[in-house]
């Protein structure tokens, strides 16, 4: 299975592979923003406030969800030794940060009109800005210990323990008195979210995941070609 | 399968995943108190004593008990078993309605009275166009 991720296999995929992602990027998102921003209904309490969540909700989604495939990696880094997990650990971040700052944001500008507050310190508005911490973090370790033979174990213990955070982000509404609503959109219990909101939702959803591949690509390519600068063909 | 050192990585990261989970837990398990961002009407009337500082208290507006004066919102908070009655002077937030979520942060003057100096409204995790809404309403 590692085979598959060595640069010279998966290197003819990313390069190409970008633009093709880009232009399902942007079908996807102008359909999204279509049906979130103008074809979708107003909310019954909160009418056209309603439409920040199209782009609060993917972001948060987004920003877990690479975080934990991150943590994934991480984890088949450090105890495989496989360089090439650990470059899309890397190249995975960014996105997943900006994802998480998008929520973070868009979040307290939904919270001013709706809530009456920009900002509370609830358990999963706090447990949000601790993942996007993690994230900084994880980042500039890269940047710090660059080069450093021991920059992988130091990243993928920051990822690793980051994760612990996930499942606290996601059940901190169910354990907990919160500001935040609890989730909307269930897989196990009935969803409360009306059909015609949640489809510009999960539109919305394909946009971004789209957007964090095509931003993993190019990173990960990147990633590839200083290998190949380097005049190696494996790390 | 795998060689002894990749078996002792994961056993060390097990270890680690482990303990912090549990420090973690632990911690969490002691600040409840701070991480619950507002409390029931049911925990006010179970508190022993009526702390000075500030707190929050949430649960939902009761039907018809908003009353407004000159420069003074007055209402009860409800969670279906214990109730508390709050006094606001300034503006609320739009969502604030009877029947709807509500969190207000300020002073316990007993286990009764409640004088508020901020409100926010809670909203819930249901979100419908309004013609939904009333269609449900009708039933």
């Amino acid at each position: 299975m590692t085979k598959f991720f060595k640069p010279n296999k998966i290197f003819a995929i990313t390069s190409r592979a970008p633009k093709y992602v880009l232009f399902l990027f942007v079908v996807v998102l102008s359909i999204g923003l279509t049906e979130a921003l103008i074809l979708s209904p107003e909310d019954y309490k909160q009418s056209h406030a309603v439409r920040i969540m199209y782009v609060h909700v993917p972001a948060a989604w987004i920003a877990l969800g690479t975080f934990s495939s991150l943590t994934l990696f991480s984890i088949g880094s450090f105890v495989f030794k496989n360089k090439y997990f650990s470059l899309i650990s890397k190249s995975l971040a960014p996105s997943g940060f900006v994802f998480n700052i998008i929520a973070l944001i868009t979040g307290s500008i939904w919270g001013k009109p709706t809530w009456g507050t920009w900002w509370a310190w609830d358990a999963r508005i706090t447990s949000m800005l601790i993942l996007a911490l993690f994230y900084a973090m994880y980042l500039l370790a890269w940047r710090i210990y660059e080069g450093k033979e021991y920059v992988v174990k130091i990243t993928s213990m920051i990822a690793i323990l980051g994760a612990i955070n996930v499942p606290i982000i996601k059940f901190s509404v169910d354990w907990w008195n919160t500001l935040h609503q609890s989730s909307s959109v269930n897989i196990l219990s009935d969803t409360s979210i009306h059909i015609s909101m949640l489809i510009p939702l999960g539109i919305m959803t394909a946009a971004f995941a789209l957007f964090s591949l095509l931003i993993f690509l190019m990173k990960y390519n990147t990633e590839l070609i200083k290998i190949k600068n380097k005049g190696l063909d494996r790390l | 399968m795998y060689g002894k050192k990749v078996k002792l990585r994961f056993l060390f990261l097990t270890l680690v995943l482990v303990s912090v989970i549990l420090s973690v837990f632990l911690i969490l398990q002691s600040l409840k108190d701070n991480v619950i961002y507002f409390q029931s009407p049911s925990e006010i009337k179970s508190l022993i004593e009526i702390d000075k500082k500030k707190i929050r208290v949430g649960g939902m507006v009761k039907e018809q008990s908003i009353s407004i004066n000159s420069n003074e919102v007055t209402f009860i908070i409800t969670d279906f078993k214990n109730e508390i009655n709050v006094t606001y002077s300034g503006a609320v937030p739009n969502l604030f309605a009877e029947g709807k979520g509500v969190v207000a942060e300020g002073f316990l003057k007993d286990r009764n009275y409640f004088s508020a100096t901020k409100i926010l409204a809670k909203h819930d995790e249901n979100y419908m166009p309004p013609e939904v809404k009333e269609a449900i309403g009708d039933k």
